[in-house]
């Protein structure tokens, strides 16, 4: 069993968020109404913001602010593989190497804010599209609208 | 129809998933990503450099300052779009007056909100500014700016809201975000450094060096954010809830 | 100054559309002067850019001042190949700027000043997706290009533009979101996300063989399809590109298709490497069957077009296909070829739309080009010179990027690639040949009756006859220029060894 719980149990975050990106994709394909596709494009977006926050993490790390007032010495006890993990012709005395393993990575967060805001202002710009053609064809459902579209063509 | 786009998923997922093996365990601290020089620089030296504990805003506001620029852009655009597709050509507004609600209808709501609005605006302008030690910054700042105002179109109507923040002062004050965040940038270029090397402002900001500049200049950035998500946001609001009539909503 | 001049190609269009959101409310016709200056503040730019790439070799711009350790903040390269986009960038977006001159009235009342500051910003993000050298950068800017861009398809006053723009949203939305995707596994792998420096990683840890990376590439391969609408992905393009505004069209249709070529170019060459790309996996065969069946399809669904503009629509799939094709060939001339072939098809196809959009400017089906020549000459002209550089004769530039790409494909013996290019060729002929007839010789069919309310014999403003005049004569000229373009985009591609391992 121990090869599939290293599989699946240990890297349960992939999973999840694959499960949910297919969803938010077979949302957006197969769905006739204009709003469900735009839900699915959210659910789709969010999984991808999900992966990434998820590469950040480490294991009993704390949030990446650095906060003088705290004491960090139970977590640099509990980070057993930190002593030889020094990054090469750094130079860093010991102390700060071994902090580095106590703050979850900073870089996925900060690209995973820019994510969440280019996928609230598409998720705007959809919503006013769709608001758009409702006024056109006075209604939300794709088949109705290209019905619409094809009798009109003549 | 269905089965194909099923076919396309599952292919899809297998194929994002054939690799799941070969990523790193969830939590590892010694993966590629959280291992790599760039993070531990991050980690390590930011708070020397920059002054600032926060080390997300630091990267966010300092060294992938540009990418945040264009952030502000992507929020402005939006805002723009939404204008564009929805506006319709305005009539002249001369005497007419917005729809009156009567207040006595939703008399609890009212006042609750009356309470309520100043402190969430004073605790938006806390993220705001407090994104240098605390979980925080102009974009979470920005929003719950802009919800305050979302709030008080709720609570009463939508006219009597754009009373306060019509939508000509809203696209002001997120073309001044932009200009503001810019601006700072081209300050520094004009004293000599490149775009948003924010240290070169102490020389114009009284009583700083080299640190502290960057850390004030973050503050001005997200500050600048701040303007234009905040009015955006209610922007976005105004326009969706109404169909771009300006009237109405909900 | 100079060495500012990277980060200025970006800044005057986006102060630009900061400008006139401020101020153009009030005062209308302040917009176009606004846009233009900062179009042709942006060209400069870029010119005097591209003159410090050809004295230096590479010019890198840090943001922030971060400079090492590598990656730390983000970087904008500008190697030879695009400093000859960027240029050809800002270049269209100042023709299309001049030739709005006269069309936004009619064609987004009361609206004009939020048209130019989407404009300006739909440019400003092309431009950033040009000159990017860290991949997430290029992530958000290729968003502020698609959001303008889809602001720009729906603001327009045609019946279907709305339904073609929210398909492009679904459809642009899935393509970035596998291009973020492909990012995310290539930081997963090498904790990198600066071009150069995830190159680096790739060849230190010899990581061309991992599986990590190849599912990077395919997820980034697709999203940059999607947005450059190759076959099978295409489906949005036809639509969006004839239902949207003649002015919007003019800006993206040259160039949102031919800056996603361009990404793909950077990706496979300076972030995966051709030793990747072309030797550790052996997709070339695939993919060039891939671009064959595109050009060859779409050239047949171009023929039983009955509109002006949807044919082009096609037609630019068409030249998609070229570009991947060559692209994928693993062959020098075939690189050559599709680099080439980016800075001579935004020409042709700016040409070709704004000829479309002065031509007609209700209905544009195609039985309208009855007697097109007596009415208007001039136009005409020019759209007959961008019909032969779409067929490829000499010296318009559309036939020294078939030939070059005819010499890849000969040299690493993808026959099926030629045919494909020669096979395009003749049913552009038949194609374009079948219009300039109607044109000319239907003159005197029962008074040349008009098939749309086109007023007849109606002056073209001038401002649209020089920007067409200039996209035209640009065609000319760099088919005229193609040894020194040619030898630019060597210079840059000299370094790299782009030979298969398979054929």
């Amino acid at each position: 069993m121990d090869p599939l719980g290293d599989l699946i149990l240990a890297r349960f975050n992939y999973w999840i968020y694959v499960v949910l990106m297919m969803i938010g994709l077979y949302a957006m394909i197969t769905k006739n109404n204009l709003i469900k596709k735009l839900i699915g494009m959210s659910i789709f977006q969010t999984a991808i913001i999900l992966f990434f926050v998820s590469t950040g993490v480490k294991e009993g790390a704390t949030i990446p602010i650095i906060d003088h007032g705290e004491d960090h010495g139970s977590e640099l006890v509990e980070a057993p593989a930190a002593a030889e993990h020094v990054p090469e012709g750094r130079g860093f005395d010991h102390e700060e190497a071994l902090e580095s393993d106590a703050f979850a990575n900073p870089l996925p967060h900060v690209l995973m804010l820019t994510a969440i805001v280019v996928g609230v202002a598409t998720l705007g710009v959809g919503l006013s599209v769709v608001q758009k053609v409702f006024i056109r064809f006075q209604t939300l459902e794709e088949d109705q609208i290209l019905e619409n579209i094809r009798t009109s063509d003549g | 129809m269905k089965a194909l786009s099923l076919i396309v998923v599952l292919f899809t997922g297998s194929l994002l998933l054939s690799v799941v093996s070969l990523f790193p365990v969830w939590g590892n601290p010694h993966s590629p990503a959280n291992a790599n020089p760039i993070s531990q620089f991050y980690i390590n030296e930011t708070e020397e450099l920059t002054g600032v504990p926060n080390l997300v805003t630091a990267v966010l506001a300092d060294f992938r300052g540009f990418d945040t620029l264009f952030e502000t852009v992507v929020i402005f655009s939006a805002g723009l779009a939404v204008f564009s597709i929805l506006g319709r050509p305005k009539r002249k507004r001369g005497d007419e007056k917005p729809e009156e609600d009567d207040p006595s209808e939703n008399l609890i709501v009212i006042q609750t909100c009356r309470l309520v609005i100043p402190i969430m605006q004073l605790f938006a302008l806390y993220v705001i500014a407090h994104g240098h030690h605390s979980p925080g910054g102009g974009f979470q700042g920005g929003v719950i700016l802009g919800s305050s105002f979302i709030l008080w179109a709720i609570a009463r109507n939508l006219p009597t809201a754009l009373q306060r923040l019509s939508s000509r002062k809203t696209m002001i004050l997120a073309c001044a975000g932009v200009l503001i965040y810019a601006g700072i940038g081209v300050i520094c270029q004009a004293l000599g450094e490149n775009f948003l090397d924010y240290h070169i402002l102490h020389y114009l900001l009284p009583a700083t060096d080299a640190i502290m500049a960057r850390s004030h200049a973050m503050l001005g950035v997200e500050i600048g954010v701040a303007f234009t998500v905040s009015s955006i946001m209610f922007g976005l609001y105004a326009y969706l809830s109404s169909q771009g009539r300006e009237e109405g909503g909900l | 100054m100079a060495d500012q001049a990277p980060l200025l190609i970006l800044l005057f269009p986006l102060f630009g559309a900061v400008t006139i959101s401020l101020i153009g409310p009030w005062k209308k016709q302040l917009c176009l002067p606004v846009a233009i200056v900062a179009t042709i503040g942006s060209l400069a730019a870029a010119l005097t850019a591209f003159c410090d790439v050809l004295q230096v070799g590479q010019v890198q711009y840090f943001l922030g001042g971060w400079e090492s350790p590598r990656g730390i903040g983000i970087e904008l390269r500008i190697d030879h190949v695009n400093g000859l986009v960027a240029i050809v960038v800002t270049a269209v977006a100042l023709i299309t700027a001049i030739y709005s001159a006269r069309r936004v009235d009619d064609e987004f009342e009361g609206k004009v000043p939020l048209f130019y500051a989407l404009f300006l910003l739909s440019a400003t993000g092309l431009i950033g997706m040009t000159l990017a050298g860290d991949a997430f950068n290029l992530y958000v800017l290729l968003e502020v290009a698609s959001l303008t861009g889809y602001a720009l398809v729906a603001m327009g006053k045609e019946r279907r533009a709305a339904m073609s723009a929210f398909n492009y949203i679904v459809m642009g939305t899935i393509g970035a979101s596998f291009y973020l995707l492909g990012v995310g596994y290539l930081y997963l792998k090498t904790g990198s996300l600066n071009m150069g420096d995830i190159h680096q990683i790739i060849v230190d840890q010899d990581l061309r063989g991992s599986k990590i990376i190849q599912v990077a590439f395919i997820l980034i391969l697709i999203g940059v399809w999607i947005k450059m609408a190759f076959f099978p992905l295409h489906a949005w393009l036809p639509n969006v590109y004839s239902f949207a505004p003649s002015t919007s069209a003019c800006l993206m249709a040259p160039l949102v298709t031919k800056v996603a070529v361009y990404v793909m170019i950077r990706m496979m060459l300076t972030v995966f490497g051709p030793e990747t790309v072309f030797v550790a996996l052996p997709w070339s065969e695939i993919v060039i069957w891939l671009a064959v069946l595109d050009i060859v399809v779409a050239s047949f669904m171009a023929l039983a077009q009955k509109n002006l503009r949807r044919m082009l629509s096609y037609l630019i799939i068409a030249e998609v296909g070229y570009m991947v094709g060559g692209a994928w060939l693993a062959n020098h001339y075939g690189m050559v070829g599709a680099i080439y072939h980016i800075i001579s098809d935004s020409f042709m196809t700016l040409c070709m739309f704004l000829a479309a959009g002065i031509l007609f400017t209700k209905s544009d089906a195609l039985t309208g080009f009855k007697g097109m020549f007596v009415r208007k000459p001039a136009t005409m002209m020019a759209f007959t010179l961008g019909a032969f550089s779409l067929i490829g004769i000499p010296p318009t530039c559309g036939f020294f990027s078939k030939f070059y790409l005819i010499r890849g494909g000969i040299e690493s013996g993808h026959w099926e690639f030629v045919i494909a290019l020669l096979f395009s060729s003749l049913i552009n002929v038949v194609l374009f040949f079948r219009i300039i007839e109607f044109a000319y010789f239907h003159i005197d069919e029962k008074g040349s009756k008009p098939d749309q309310t086109e007023a007849p014999a109606a002056a073209t403003p001038i401002t649209q006859v020089i920007s067409l005049w200039t996209a035209a004569i640009a065609v000319l000229l760099i088919g005229l220029f193609n040894q020194p373009i040619v030898g630019w985009i060597q210079t840059t591609l000299r370094p790299l060894t782009i030979v298969g391992g398979q054929g």
